[in-house]
């Protein structure tokens, strides 16, 4: 059973599908990927697997360790261990780096936030008093988020683009952070497009237009993927459209 | 006056006493219309006269005098009732530099009024920065009315913060003009937490005369509850290279109501002057990302709005 399963879950807006009866198990303690071309419905189910407002009118059911959490509020979820970093983070004016990780940590001590700051290759006495603001680059916002994870030690993080508008040494910091993240055990469910991003997963889902293509482990996706999906090609590929089954 | 009077007051703005005890830092408290400790410096001249309803009070920073270490005064009454009015005249000479922390303290206030007026003149090359903390009770039962005219000279500055985060507001209406001379700079920020039946109003005008004149203004204001706010900001600009900015943001919450008019006003080709105003309720991607982190929606509010006002 995996700690979070989804459950013939669609969603639709204005009339059109956007998620398509989808049925996906997360293993606990893997690093999976939900990947596929834009417009798949790759963030649209992210936010609702998390619940963010404008994608609670589903129907089917998201249960975390066995336990539907449909009608759980975002906070409500999140403190059953579950969370999200966006593709491009909130801008805080004025809230400092050092209370915005705090909010996430168990203890809110200096030294959790400190400790968080460093994991993520960020010099801790250099932003701890800085704001989360404008001033930031938005790769040093994406390391302060992922710090904010890193410190809440949640059970499953969903991570959207985490290779989103940082450079290529950013990057392998944020990969660094996401072994820690499995070593510390938690879940982590990669949405991306990216070859790269793929390349950290065990495990992975292939989405196009609402519905999961294939799913199995990451090495023979991306072989799909590299060859096959982009231009994405499944409404010529019948055999591929399914979305039964499990991780 | 007693030492229990002045204890009280330090308490009721978390000031310990030893901020009062150095040598090195001058200070001046009033309570009401009296005087109930005071400590000047070399080239800091404080001269205070009782009136029936407050003080009228004389500062003058002698030229090319530098205090180093931030001066505090404390305007406060403690009854409940009470009228406090403070008239101030200011004098910072050229190349005279010198940085006064106010604070305005009413903690037991059911029907009383603030009222200042104050005039105050920078002189060429000197700094004057004045940041003003207000602590109010939980009654909301305070009038503020301060006003303020300020001449910037050459290259002087001029920095000033108000800042009433404590306590329910009551009635604030706030009136600063100020002008700047050549290469002058101005800077006035406002941050107001507005609750219950609170009303704000801030009328702050910056001229830019001079030549490389520059002016920003600001104000962060939440509004909760049934609180109203009315920012009414205007900078003029009227040299060649004078260079401004008017920044309003307002947050607003449950049954409160906000209003900015921005009014930015360029008389030469060579000057420049922005503006910017965003109104409406905490920003729903920063929300939910604090709930995300295990926040309700209540406290993750409170904190970004603790964000922006700080």
């Amino acid at each position: 059973m995996g700690i979070i399963q989804v459950r013939n879950l669609s969603l639709a807006f204005d009339g059109k599908r956007i998620l398509n009866q989808l049925n996906l198990d997360f293993r606990e303690g893997s690093i999976h990927a939900i990947v596929g071309p834009n417009g798949a419905g790759k963030s649209t189910l992210a936010s609702t697997i998390m619940g963010l407002s404008g994608f609670r009118g589903i129907t089917g059911d998201i249960r975390f360790k066995g336990e539907s959490i449909v009608d759980l509020d975002i906070h409500e979820r999140a403190r059953k261990g579950l969370t999200l970093a966006w593709q491009e983070p909130a801008r805080y004016e004025g809230l400092a780096v050092r209370h915005f990780i705090a909010a996430s940590t168990p203890d809110k001590s200096k030294e959790s936030v400190l400790d968080a700051l460093s994991r993520v290759g960020l010099n801790p006495l250099e932003y701890y008093d800085r704001a989360v603001d404008k001033t930031l680059s938005g790769g040093e916002r994406k390391k302060i988020e992922l710090a904010s994870i890193l410190a809440m030690r949640p059970r499953v993080v969903i991570l959207d683009e985490p290779d989103s508008g940082i450079d290529v040494e950013s990057l392998e910091r944020i990969f660094d952070a996401i072994k820690i993240l499995q070593q510390q055990g938690t879940t982590v469910i990669l949405i991306t497009h990216s070859l790269t991003v793929l390349k950290q997963a065990d495990h992975a889902f292939l989405m196009c237009h609402g519905e999961v293509l294939d799913r199995g482990d990451a090495t023979r996706i991306i072989q799909y993927f590299e060859g096959r999906c982009l231009p994405c090609h499944h409404k010529n590929e019948p055999t591929l459209n399914g979305s039964g089954g499990t991780a | 006056m007693s030492e229990a009077l002045i204890q009280e007051i330090l308490e009721s703005i978390q000031l310990h006493s030893s901020a009062l005890d150095s040598p090195n830092v001058a200070h001046l408290v009033i309570h009401s219309n009296k005087v109930v400790s005071s400590h000047a410096l070399p080239g800091l001249e404080i001269q205070v006269r009782e009136l029936a309803e407050g003080i009228d009070a004389d500062i003058t920073v002698t030229e090319g005098t530098v205090i180093e270490q931030p001066v505090h005064m404390c305007f406060g009454m403690l009854p409940q009732e009470g009228v406090q009015r403070i008239v101030l005249r200011v004098d910072v000479q050229p190349k005279a530099r010198i940085s006064i922390i106010a604070h305005c303290t009413f903690p037991n206030a059911v029907n009383v009024r603030h009222l200042m007026d104050a005039e105050i003149r920078i002189g060429q090359e000197a700094h004057y920065t004045y940041f003003e903390r207000h602590v109010h009770g939980k009654e909301g039962g305070v009038i503020v009315v301060p006003k303020a005219v300020v001449d910037v000279g050459k290259r002087a500055r001029f920095h000033t913060e108000f800042e009433l985060l404590r306590g329910r507001v009551g009635q604030i209406d706030i009136d600063y003009e100020t002008t700047c001379r050549d290469f002058g700079v101005m800077e006035m920020t406002a941050r107001i937490n507005g609750t219950g039946e609170d009303v704000i109003k801030i009328r702050e005008v910056g001229h830019l005369i001079g030549e490389g004149a520059r002016g920003a203004l600001t104000s962060k204001i939440a509004v909760r509850g049934n609180a109203r706010a009315e920012v009414y900001n205007k900078l003029t600009a009227s040299a060649a290279y004078a260079r401004g900015h008017v920044d309003c943001k307002e947050i607003v919450q449950d049954n409160g109501v906000a209003m900015a008019i921005p009014i930015v006003e360029v008389n030469h080709p060579k000057a420049h002057v922005t503006h910017e105003a965003a109104i409406g309720s905490v920003d729903t991607r920063q929300l939910e990302t604090l709930m995300a982190r295990g926040l309700n929606e209540d406290e993750a509010s409170e904190m970004i709005i603790q964000g922006m006002l700080s």
